[in-house]
């Protein structure tokens, strides 16, 4: 089993939950230890309940798994709704002022903090927070150094007194640790490695412009704003284009625009604002121009659960904007993903001229990771594919107007693409049905030969569209008792819970899709034919992923593992029910999620 | 522009034929908007392939297929967003916007509102015939109270929006109205709208000859009056401007509603342009600014 730690912290928006979790973030990476956080919270800017846990370890940390050594609670309710779930050999530290504790297990440490006694609390409102990461640093077994210096740049800004004093209370609370609490049975790791901790938003915005992408639009939605924050933040700095448009439907007409005048163009929402984008992902297909949209899903229908996850985009993607048309999907594994994904789908859309969308979700886009530098590189391939632009561009013809046909007809249905600006090559791009020089075939033209051959020069791209991507592998041993199948973000969680599962005794391997469509059916057909016993594992209430497969392979897993109450999957969840589907006790297991968040 | 032997080929009529003949109705409003813009960009001499026409659905959106310029024929009421987006990856293109008054003041309203006040710099021309055509008559959002058309057979009850007075309110930057009658006119001002730096909105009276016996050309004709013919009009008084926008009647005016110069273009305002159009700078960032972005992660 990964040797991890884990803390939770919970308490009130705007009790000051996040600095804490930056704090430790920081000091862990720094330890060269890696890390996974995820922050279950509501949509309320002050009040209700956020819980965040921070999971660290010498090894890869793929999820936030299912236990917490060190429990801050900020406020009662914190302490009531997650005391219990504590287990031996873990500590709650907590201001003794006023927090009381209620029954806890055995074996749990309970700290109280004496704060009034240990800072001056009219000076310092958040000084039990700061006196909590004191006093549990000390007990993992953290030099004050580190803290001291993660704290002086938090705090730099605000002048040297309050440096000071921040640095005066963490110390009180070490201090107090050294003398009155048991440190922990495991002193944390140090190694020499050195990574960078990023939500997936952020992963996907710096993949963007490590792909060369020069507009950004959005309209806020949770969970995808911070892809837009990041863009407008380093939006001069990278030269790229940011704006914030009226709504979705502008977004994805205006980046349809930029992409059609020639740059990479990119936008993100959640699923209410990728319905809105629908009519304009046909327009990216019908005039082959490409374009790049992010969907971070949250629980819906509807307005649903804004700040919890959800994976219940899939068939509202599959199915987005009527008609046939080429398009690409794919589905970040992990934060180090939202990264590489982009630069990828962009050299697909650019050679393919048609959509392609990004399947992110909650989890991954609010989540952060530690991942190593190495692996967030600015300078991936690009292609722009057959692109005539001012600088490669001659008239193709005599005079003004020439014989360039835009939508030529061709073997792998792509057609040279000229933007505007170029001599020679001027033409219209229309979403009417089109001849290859541009012209409607839709109103006194139509024509079924060239409304036929045109629809076939288009799908004739999913051909090398499918040649492109490479097919999906199991991952583990090849004759496991079980295989868990899953898309997308559930990929660290299903990986622990087959290591848990190997632990245990059952043989587990795991078949994670990144590339929804194409799907490569066959190539899944085949591997899941030596396959023991097959369940599906995903975030939504229908099996969405499932109900996919069987309608591209007609392939039928044993079980399903589905959880669709807006939290991510534990790995207990997982190794749980895959046990009791060995039994045949059931073939769909949706676990319940202890931790009221 | 000078002739000569080195100078370039001049632009002229012919040149900006498109590959179809426009398939309106023999009669119809928009011919006369056609050869207005084709006789302003001739008189500018903007080469064809720096203009990038771009349109949104119905009788007049068919615009873009009829003349020979880089065209975009878009969503229904998406015009003004994916003018905005061109723009701004490549502003040395000159853009003009051309539709209908359902395909911009009632489905594209909100793009519509949001594209004035950002001043975006291109030429909005509406060819505002008070019917939806294309759908074979129901009513729009500039047809009169009471007119009867298949949507509402007993007569409309809803009031028309007024395109001028919202363009004022909303901010655009030059605010005029022609008449498809009236060509020499509404050439001048296209030329006014295209070399305006900022928005400028055209409502065209373009009447439509199928659907629309209430506003024909005879009606229109007889009570459109210039501006421009009262020398003490001063389009630059944005409350004069107002005042005027709401005249409907017996006299209806035409011309330069409203100019102002003194705001920065959208992109003239973002500083991430100064190094000129997005589609000519490098996709590549500098590995020095790819380094602090790591940095600021660690």
């Amino acid at each position: 089993m990964r040797q991890t730690f884990a803390i939770g912290i919970g308490g009130a928006a705007g009790q000051g939950v996040a600095t804490p979790g930056d704090i430790f973030a920081k000091i862990f990476s720094r330890r060269g230890l890696h890390l996974n956080a995820y922050n279950a919270y509501q949509s309320i800017i002050r009040g209700g309940h956020t819980f965040l846990t921070i999971r660290a370890g010498p090894e890869k940390v793929t999820n936030m798994g299912d236990c917490i050594d060190l429990l801050i609670p900020l406020n009662q309710d914190s302490m009531n709704r997650h005391l219990g779930l504590l287990s031996a050999g873990s500590a709650c530290i907590y201001n003794a002022d006023t927090i009381k504790p209620g029954a806890a297990g055995n074996c749990v440490q309970l700290c109280p903090l004496p704060v009034s006694k240990l800072a001056d609390i009219t000076r310092n409102k958040v000084a039990q927070n700061t006196l909590a990461i004191g006093a549990g640093l000390n007990m993992m077994g953290i030099s004050f150094q580190a803290l001291e210096s993660v704290l002086t740049e938090q705090f730099k800004k605000k002048g040297e007194a309050v440096v000071t004093e921040n640095v005066g209370i963490a110390r009180a609370g070490y201090d107090h640790a050294a003398s009155r609490f048991k440190p922990f049975a495991w002193p944390l790791p140090m190694t020499e490695n050195r990574y960078a901790v990023l939500s997936g938003n952020i992963a996907m915005a710096m993949g963007g412009a490590a792909a060369g992408v020069k507009f950004y639009c959005a309209y806020p939605m949770s969970p995808s704003t911070g892809v837009l924050h990041w863009m407008a933040a380093h939006a001069r700095k990278a030269g790229i284009m940011v704006r914030q448009v009226e709504d979705e439907i502008g977004v994805v007409n205006m980046a349809i625009g930029a992409a059609h005048a020639g740059v990479r163009a990119m936008c993100a929402t959640s699923g209410g604002g990728f319905a809105l984008m629908s009519e304009g992902l046909g327009m990216s297909a019908m005039m082959e121009t490409p374009v790049v949209v992010i969907d971070c899903q949250r629980a819906g229908p509807s307005t649903g659960v804004p700040t919890k996850t959800e994976q219940g985009d899939l068939w509202q993607m599959l199915g987005a904007a009527f008609g046939d048309y080429p398009r690409i999907i794919a589905s970040p594994l992990d934060i180090g993903d939202c990264f590489k994904i982009i630069p990828e789908m962009f050299n697909l859309v650019d050679r393919f001229q048609c959509p392609g969308m990004v399947l992110c979700d909650l989890l991954l886009s609010e989540g952060r990771l530690s991942v190593d530098p190495k692996d967030l590189g600015f300078t991936p391939g690009i292609d722009r594919g057959e692109l005539i632009t001012k600088a490669n561009g001659t008239p193709s013809g005599p005079g003004i107007g020439g014989d360039y046909k835009r939508y030529k007809i061709t073997e792998s249905g792509i057609s040279p693409r000229a933007i505007p600006g170029v001599p020679g090559h001027v033409h219209t791009a229309a979403t009417d049905e089109h001849d290859e020089d541009g012209v409607l075939i839709s109103d006194e033209f139509t024509n079924t030969v060239k409304r036929r051959a045109m629809m076939e020069k288009r799908m004739r791209k999913v051909t090398g569209i499918e040649a492109a991507i490479p097919p999906p592998a199991l991952w583990g041993p090849r004759n496991a008792d079980v295989t868990l199948i899953g898309w997308g973000s559930t990929s660290g969680v299903i990986e622990e819970a087959c290591e848990i599962l190997s632990e245990q005794g059952i043989s587990a391997n795991q078949l994670q899709i990144r590339w929804l469509v194409p799907l490569h059916g066959e190539a899944i057909v085949e591997i899941l034919k030596g396959a023991r016993h097959t369940i599906i594992v995903e975030n939504n209430y229908s099996g969405q992923f499932a109900r996919y497969l069987r309608s591209e392979t007609s392939c039928v897993p044993n079980g399903y593992i589905r959880k669709y109450d807006g939290e991510p999957f534990m790995p207990h969840h997982i190794v749980e029910a895959v046990k009791e589907q060995l039994t045949g006790k059931t073939t769909l297991s949706v676990p319940a999620h202890e931790i009221m968040v | 522009m000078a002739t000569g032997l080195a100078a370039p080929k001049q632009l002229a009529i012919a040149d900006l034929k498109g590959k179809v003949d426009p398939d309106w109705c023999p009669g119809c409003g928009d011919f006369g908007v056609l050869a207005a813009v084709e006789k302003a960009l001739v008189e500018l001499q903007i080469p064809n392939h720096d203009v990038v026409t771009i349109s949104g659905i119905g009788c007049s959106s068919n615009f873009p297929g009829f003349i020979n310029t880089y065209g975009m024929h878009t969503l229904h009421g998406r015009a003004l967003a994916v003018a905005t987006g061109v723009k701004l990856a490549n502003h040395d293109l000159t853009v003009l916007v051309t539709g209908g008054d359902g395909d911009g003041f009632g489905i594209g309203g909100n793009h519509f509102v949001h594209t004035m006040r950002r001043n975006v710099d291109l030429l909005y021309i509406v060819m505002d015939n008070q019917i939806y055509g294309l759908t074979t008559g129901q009513t729009s959002p500039t047809s009169r109270i009471g007119m009867k058309t298949k949507s509402m057979p007993f007569g409309n009850i809803e009031a028309p929006v007024n395109p001028i007075s919202l363009a004022l309110a909303a901010g655009a930057t030059f605010v005029a109205r022609g008449f498809s009658g009236e060509q020499k006119h509404l050439t001048q001002l296209i030329k006014q709208g295209i070399e305006h730096k900022g928005f400028s909105f055209l409502d065209v009276f373009s009447p439509c000859v199928t659907y629309n016996h209430d506003n024909t050309y005879q009606w229109f004709r007889s009570r459109v009056k210039k501006l421009e013919d009262d020398p003490a009009y001063d389009p630059t008084n944005w409350l004069a401007a107002m005042e005027k926008s709401l005249l409907w009647g017996d006299e209806i005016p035409i011309g330069t509603f409203f100019e102002r110069t003194d705001i920065l273009t959208l992109h003239g305002a973002e500083p991430v342009l100064n190094n000129g159009p997005l589609v000519y700078c490098d996709t590549r960032i500098t590995p020095d600014v790819a380094h602090s972005f790591i940095e600021e992660l660690l």
